[in-house]
């Protein structure tokens, strides 16, 4: 486990006619924090969602290039799309815990994927929580409804759902960006505890975090990836001349 | 099932079949594309039945079309019967045309008063008045019809109260709802800055609603016309009740008629199948049948203007 | 007439105009009601109606009104539901889709009775079923369908696009994360929506005349075998519903109280139609209040 990373090749996403992803090639290793940076409608979201082939629920969408998470390419129409995303967890913006308890929440996912023990089933939801740093907080209501919980549990919630189904790779679409500077922060220390066992790719728009989470970073503008390389060499010397000026915030 | 369903992914077995998810899809998508088709099939069932058994009048029973639409005299028991359907295609245009004519402006104001004069209070007020009018049964329409419409009539004007006017009024107040209802829905979407706009420049509420709301929503509220026109049209029981059923065409709104609805009613059930009465009463099912068409296609075609 | 005059007038007339549809509204509700409570009591829901003596009861009436809703339910949910899960989920956008959507739309303005003379037609006739509950139940299906498969849609439509996908990402099944994720959160919408479908079912009259028949056959309400030819129970035998009932007095009632009894039989068809009106209220707000409650 935890030794796949993916690998992107000449990906393109178009929405009907509008191309929003352009030949985009980039890859992502194991046990490392790869955050994607832009300005807004630069094609990053949609780049992530294309990784679970999440834009295959939205109608109208084409998605052409390969993407290959162990041996397999994501992008062959015959890949078993339900196999294939119970491998790559995914964060959403917002916070979206199912509408059923706390303990459902973890134990919806493994126990479709064939765990009926439930003493197993519990070991698993505790293990979830403790490693999205929530157990301490839900221990004594496990059975309340997790649309209770405040927003930054409710995000770390999703997370421990997701590493419930225990996947390869997690996405994060601006996982942080609806939560106050507190939950933000609890958010990042465990995006860097998770790293030590997942891949995890991150978008967001706040550059600070992208700097403070990351091992590397790519930049997208208009559909394109401009420039990628390590989150510290990036943020203090990078290539080119548009990232520069995305970075020291003359645009975007 | 269920073992094999569990070996099928103990054993990471190639065959797609095995694996329980896939199998499950399988399920869903068969059981609800099997509802779908059902849907479908009782359409095109209804059509293929009411037509081939309404057409069978011209072709088994050599009734001459043109005959059925124009003639004025029904009498589908004489010697020779004659078929003029007339008096019911002029009966059911007419209760519900006027019916639309009472139903429109009450509709409409009910829906400016809810959106534009009192959109707080006046709303939650009138919205289940609304629903509540929705919700009657239709013989409740027809009786309360019948106990004191028909008699108010009777005292007011000549004649015996049954007849046209007391059919559009039962109908008038059955079709209200779906007028309100979607004036309503189409006067609150609209943009709050169009109507500001107006206010700006001095404009008094009347001349906003007038020049600048009413113009706009018009395709919509046509289209609730239409929906309340199309749902009197084949509205029966009610209509039966109250507007005399005699088969001809009435000199003035107080004469017993009959609509293509009453006439099926009443006589549906004492005529055989497949004798001429009854696939003349079949006819008249085909004609309203394709009035609903007429009225679909005209609802269609104004909601295309509408997103214009 | 200055503008002011004219703004004044207009106010006055629309308040006007929406205070007659109240007053039309509770004319209506007082008229039957007034006319009809009095002549309610137990012994008028339980007993059999009269044919030509007075003191008849709608007690047989009553039952098949419910029964019938019943069956009818319980045939048309399932099919509905699958339908509606597939306009909104599995129907890919595109002319197929669209020539769906006509023709949900179209079947809804189908007059009850021309459904009623195609399920005299079909069910009764070809199919042999013959005048009884069950045709009548598999009529009103035809003229239910089309709402069922609407408030579906609508409601599976109205469940957050996060909350699918948080699913699917997990590696469910579309079918799974329809039934165990996204069922749930419409089920409130499916259910109000239900209640007030049911209202109508109960109500309508047109698609039953020729269907579940306009006589019942004197019912032994001791014999509970369904398949006993005069079983209450019994889904094959004829059966006058409520609203079918108050047609047949105003048109043929020769009973000296017609007029009581309909007016009696109204009154209890439009309580509990309003029944299924507050009902579906209740319910909604009661969902609502839960699911937004924080704790």
């Amino acid at each position: 486990m935890a030794t796949t990373g993916m690998k992107v090749k000449d990906l393109s996403v178009f929405y009907g006619e509008k191309e929003a992803v352009k030949k985009v090639s980039l890859s992502f290793s194991p046990k490392q924090v790869t955050a994607l940076i832009g300005p807004s409608g630069c094609g990053k979201s949609t780049f992530l969602r294309s990784l679970n082939r999440m834009n295959d629920t939205i109608g109208g969408v084409k998605t052409t290039g390969e993407i290959w998470i162990d041996d397999v390419n994501v992008n062959d129409p015959s890949v078993d799309v339900v196999e294939l995303r119970q491998q790559i967890g995914m964060v959403w913006q917002r916070p979206n815990p199912f509408h059923k308890s706390i303990y459902e929440n973890i134990a919806f996912g493994p126990r479709y994927h064939g765990i009926k023990n439930k003493k197993k089933l519990d070991e698993i939801v505790e293990d979830s929580l403790r490693r999205a740093a929530l157990w301490n907080e839900t221990k004594d209501r496990l059975h309340n409804s997790a649309l209770a919980l405040s927003g930054g549990q409710q995000q770390r919630l999703c997370i421990a759902r997701s590493i419930a189904v225990k996947p390869k790779v997690i996405l994060m679409d601006e996982p942080a960006s609806a939560l106050d500077p507190v939950s933000t922060s609890k958010i990042e220390e465990l995006i860097a505890e998770l790293k030590k066992e997942y891949c995890i790719v991150i978008v967001t728009h706040n550059m600070q975090q992208a700097a403070r989470v990351s091992d590397r970073t790519a930049f997208f503008y208009m559909g394109k990836l401009i420039e990628t390389d390590d989150t510290d060499k990036m943020f203090t010397n990078p290539s080119e001349k548009e990232t520069d000026d995305y970075i020291s915030g003359r645009f975007g | 099932m269920e073992q094999s369903a569990v070996k099928g992914q103990k054993t990471n077995s190639k065959s797609a079949f095995m694996k329980p998810h896939i199998r499950e899809e399988w399920v869903g998508r068969v059981y609800t594309f099997v509802c779908i088709l059902v849907l479908i099939a009782t359409i095109l069932a209804i059509v293929y039945f009411v037509a081939s058994k309404g057409l069978s009048t011209f072709i088994t029973n050599g009734v001459n079309i043109g005959d059925l639409l124009t003639g004025l005299k029904w009498d589908p028991e004489g010697e020779p019967a004659v078929f003029g359907a007339l008096p019911f295609i002029f009966g059911s245009f007419s209760t519900s045309l006027l019916a639309a004519l009472i139903a429109a402006p009450l509709g409409c104001c009910a829906a400016i008063f809810m959106t534009q004069i009192m959109p707080g209070a006046g709303r939650r007020f009138m919205q289940p008045v609304i629903e509540l009018l929705a919700g009657i049964p239709s013989v409740v329409y027809g009786f309360v019809g019948l106990s004191v419409i028909v008699p108010m009539l009777r005292a007011i004007f000549p004649g015996q109260g049954i007849g046209i006017l007391a059919g559009s009024l039962v109908l008038a107040v059955m079709i209200l709802p779906t007028i309100t209802s979607i004036a309503t829905d189409a006067l609150a979407a609209l943009p709050g800055g169009l109507k500001e706009g107006s206010f700006a420049l001095g404009a008094t509420r009347w001349q906003t609603i007038y020049r600048i709301v009413l113009p706009t929503t018009l395709p919509a509220l046509l289209t609730g016309v239409v929906l309340g026109m199309a749902r009197a049209f084949g509205e029966a029981l009610a209509v039966q009740m109250v507007i005399g059923n005699a088969p001809h065409i009435p000199r003035s709104l107080f004469e017993s008629a009959s609509t293509l609805t009453s006439a099926i009613t009443l006589s549906m059930g004492n005529t055989i199948s497949g004798t001429a009465h009854n696939n003349a009463l079949w006819s008249l099912a085909l004609i309203l049948l394709t009035m609903t068409f007429i009225f679909v296609f005209i609802v269609r075609v104004l909601e295309r203007r509408n997103h214009r | 007439m200055n503008a002011k005059t004219a703004d004044k007038v207009a106010t006055v007339v629309i308040c006007l105009f929406a205070g007659i549809i109240v007053l039309v509204l509770l004319g209506l509700l007082g008229f039957i009601l007034f006319r009809g409570l009095s002549h309610i009591s137990w012994d008028f829901l339980t007993s059999a109606p009269e044919t030509i003596k007075a003191g008849g009861g709608i007690g047989p009436q009553l039952f098949n009104s419910l029964f019938l809703l019943v069956l009818t339910m319980l045939i048309t949910i399932p099919l509905g539901l699958g339908a509606g899960i597939y306009m909104s989920q599995y129907a890919k956008p595109g002319k197929v889709t669209n020539s769906i959507r006509l023709v949900v739309e179209v079947l809804s303005s189908f007059p009850s009775i021309v459904v009623g003379l195609f399920g005299l037609l079909v069910f009764v006739n070809i199919m042999g079923i013959g005048f009884s509950l069950f045709s009548g139940a598999l009529a009103l299906t035809v003229f239910n369908l089309p709402l069922m498969v609407r408030i579906t849609e609508q409601a599976m439509a109205g469940v957050p696009r996060e909350q699918k996908e948080a699913s699917l990402a997990l590696g469910l099944s579309r079918w799974k994360t329809i039934t165990s994720v996204m069922l749930p959160i419409a089920m409130p919408a499916i259910i109000t929506g239900t209640i007030l479908a049911a209202g109508r079912v109960f109500g309508e009259a047109a698609a039953l005349l020729f269907t579940a028949g306009m006589s019942s056959p004197r019912l032994d309400f001791t014999d509970w075998n369904p398949l006993s030819p005069f079983s209450p129970l019994n889904p094959f035998r004829p059966a006058e519903t409520l609203a079918v009932h108050i047609w047949k007095i105003n048109s043929e009632g020769l009973a000296p109280d017609a007029g009581e009894i309909a007016a009696g039989a109204s009154a209890v068809l439009v309580l509990t139609v309003l029944l299924f009106n507050f009902g579906a209220r209740w319910f909604g707000r009661f969902m609502h209040r839960k699911f937004t409650a924080t704790r």
